[in-house]
């Protein structure tokens, strides 16, 4: 590119889009660009697993496991499936691991095309329009086993506090209110924060009835990781606030991790609800 | 369309750099400064809107006088150039001698290509590095030339003044605080608009557009606005006595400045 004058398509205004611009430029750079042979694809690559999200007052949480799955084998012990998509949201990933990382990649970068273009951010809305799009684009690879399903969460700046939404593969967007979670074990991790979550938990309070929920997924579903106390492995835990994002440090998961587990050891299935 | 004439070449480029020097000397000054933590930037800009300094990337940024479709144009290609870049291959392959390249090649074809106007336009590609000696200033001229700026850079308008003032004041491993009150007052040198009287003027900070290439910033882009409140807070201070001290419109109030000069701008771009 340094050799020669900038294309005429790069100096051209109009659109804001990086995944636009991109699928004019150099469609193969898009995930969902890719011809994929008949048949089943899906166990070829690493699965990502278990995500959670909950909102608590003046922010939201997110979390998942570190495991990544091919089949009945571990693939890797310390993924991260949670990334920052920008200053103010977070976007976690389940799914085909390489496609959805990728995907991640794009939607990062997307964000920030907008932003240095036009001078302001999307709102949170618009992001999640966004990403809604994207994984659109990909639903020809879903089809054939190479599904990405990310849970999209972060702090709408307008309204004044934080926001969920969970995506099918057809690109369909839904709002969540208090808490979602995606992946093999959301059934577990969603039925644990049935019972565990209240709307007046703060920050702490929320972190740790999402690490109980992925302990609960853990739990009964293999393809999802449980606190790796060995290796001090332990769930990536991204918190949004109306100061931005930060992933909370590994010490203070692992510390609330080991309470999790020392209440654990006393009581295997984890706290008891009122019945009433 | 034919040649009636016989023009040399010589002749013919003489002609289109005065077309642009002169386009470009219509605009309000661009400073560019190193400072211990970076690089600032600082213009006379009364619009919150139009930019002349942007982000291009984590540690690049983009300063422009003269044409704003121009310049704006430019803008929006380093942007997609390094967003493309850092795609394709990673954030740190993304070099702000890459884009001085590319802008060079750029403005050099367009300005010797007989069928384009040459851009109104002069750059600056400034990117941080983890140290000062690091830091990096490329100055790129209508037709293509790039020059690597040291310490201080000026363009647009008044720059000789504005040049000459930061050659006599500027300290090397300054603060921000520091090297805010140098760029304003080096701007405060020039005249209020393209052919009125220069002076020591003290510019509201709602007409300055500041910005930094921060490289303590704990993110990853280092790009970072100064808004109008933190610059009222860094400029606080200021006295037209110590912005300009040989300076003998040092007397007039400055609030009678902007009303008592002529009206004689010249109608052109933000730029």
């Amino acid at each position: 590119m340094e050799d020669s004058r900038l294309p005429a398509s790069y100096m051209t205004p109009g659109t804001s889009s990086f995944a636009d611009f991109l699928s004019g430029q150099a469609p193969d750079l898009l995930p969902g660009r890719r011809a994929v042979p008949q048949g089943h694809a899906g166990d070829l690559a690493p699965h990502g697993t278990t995500i959670v999200a909950a909102t608590f007052p003046g922010g939201v949480l997110m979390a998942g496991d570190r495991r990544a799955t091919m089949g009945n084998i571990i693939a890797q012990r310390d993924i991260e499936k949670v990334f920052p998509a920008d200053e103010y949201s977070c976007v976690g990933i389940a799914g085909s691991a390489g496609l959805a990382v990728e995907l991640v990649r794009l939607f990062q970068t997307e964000l920030e095309h907008y932003e240095k273009i036009e001078g302001m951010t999307l709102s949170l809305d618009g992001k999640a329009n966004r990403l809604a799009g994207l994984i659109r684009g990909n639903l020809a690879m879903a089809m054939q086993g190479l599904a990405v399903v990310p849970l999209f969460a972060g702090f709408d700046t307008a309204a004044g506090q934080g926001r969920i939404f969970s995506y099918d593969v057809t690109g369909g967007r839904y709002e969540e209110t208090a808490f979602h979670s995606v992946g093999s074990g959301s059934l577990f991790a969603r039925g644990s924060l049935k019972k565990l979550y209240r709307d007046d938990l703060d920050e702490a309070g929320c972190v740790t009835a999402i690490v109980q929920a992925l302990y609960d997924a853990a739990d009964d579903d293999s393809a999802t990781g449980g606190p790796d106390l060995t290796r001090r492995i332990f769930p990536v835990v991204q918190v949004i606030t109306a100061e931005g994002g930060r992933r909370i440090p590994d010490a203070e998961v692992a510390a609330i991790a080991d309470a999790v587990i020392a209440g654990r050891m006393n009581r295997p299935d984890g706290p008891a609800a009122a019945l009433t | 369309m034919s040649m009636p004439f016989y023009v040399s070449p010589e002749q013919l480029m003489k002609d289109r750099a005065d077309f642009a020097r002169k386009g470009i000397a219509r605009g309000r000054s661009v400073v560019a400064v190193q400072y211990a933590d970076g690089v600032l930037f600082a213009s006379e800009n009364p619009s919150q809107a139009l930019h002349k300094v942007s982000e291009i990337y984590d540690r690049i940024a983009f300063a422009a006088v003269g044409r704003y479709n121009e310049f704006e144009n430019l803008r929006i290609a380093g942007v997609r150039l390094a967003d493309m870049r850092g795609y394709a291959y990673d954030r740190r392959d993304v070099t702000g001698r890459g884009l001085a390249n590319a802008y060079a090649q750029t403005l050099g074809t367009i300005f010797s290509s007989g069928g384009e106007k040459p851009y109104e336009v002069e750059i600056f590609v400034a990117e941080t590095g983890d140290t000062a000696a690091e830091d990096q200033i490329y100055r790129l001229t209508y037709q293509g030339q790039v020059t690597d700026e040291h310490q201080y850079a000026v363009m647009g308008g008044a720059d000789e003044v504005v040049a000459a003032y930061l050659k006599e004041h500027y300290v090397e491993g300054s603060s921000l605080d520091e090297a805010v009150h140098l760029a304003v007052a080096a701007l405060g040198q020039g005249p209020e608009d393209g052919n009125g009287s220069s002076g020591g003027r003290v510019i509201p900070a709602a007409d300055l557009e500041v910005a930094v290439l921060d490289r303590t910033r704990s993110q990853p882009r280092k790009f970072m606005r100064l808004v109008p409140a933190r610059l009222e807070a860094l400029l606080g201070d200021r006295e037209p006595p110590a912005s300009a001290p040989e300076s003998p419109a040092t007397e007039i109030d400055p609030t009678d400045i902007p009303v008592d000069t002529p009206d004689a701008s010249s109608g052109d771009t933000p730029g």
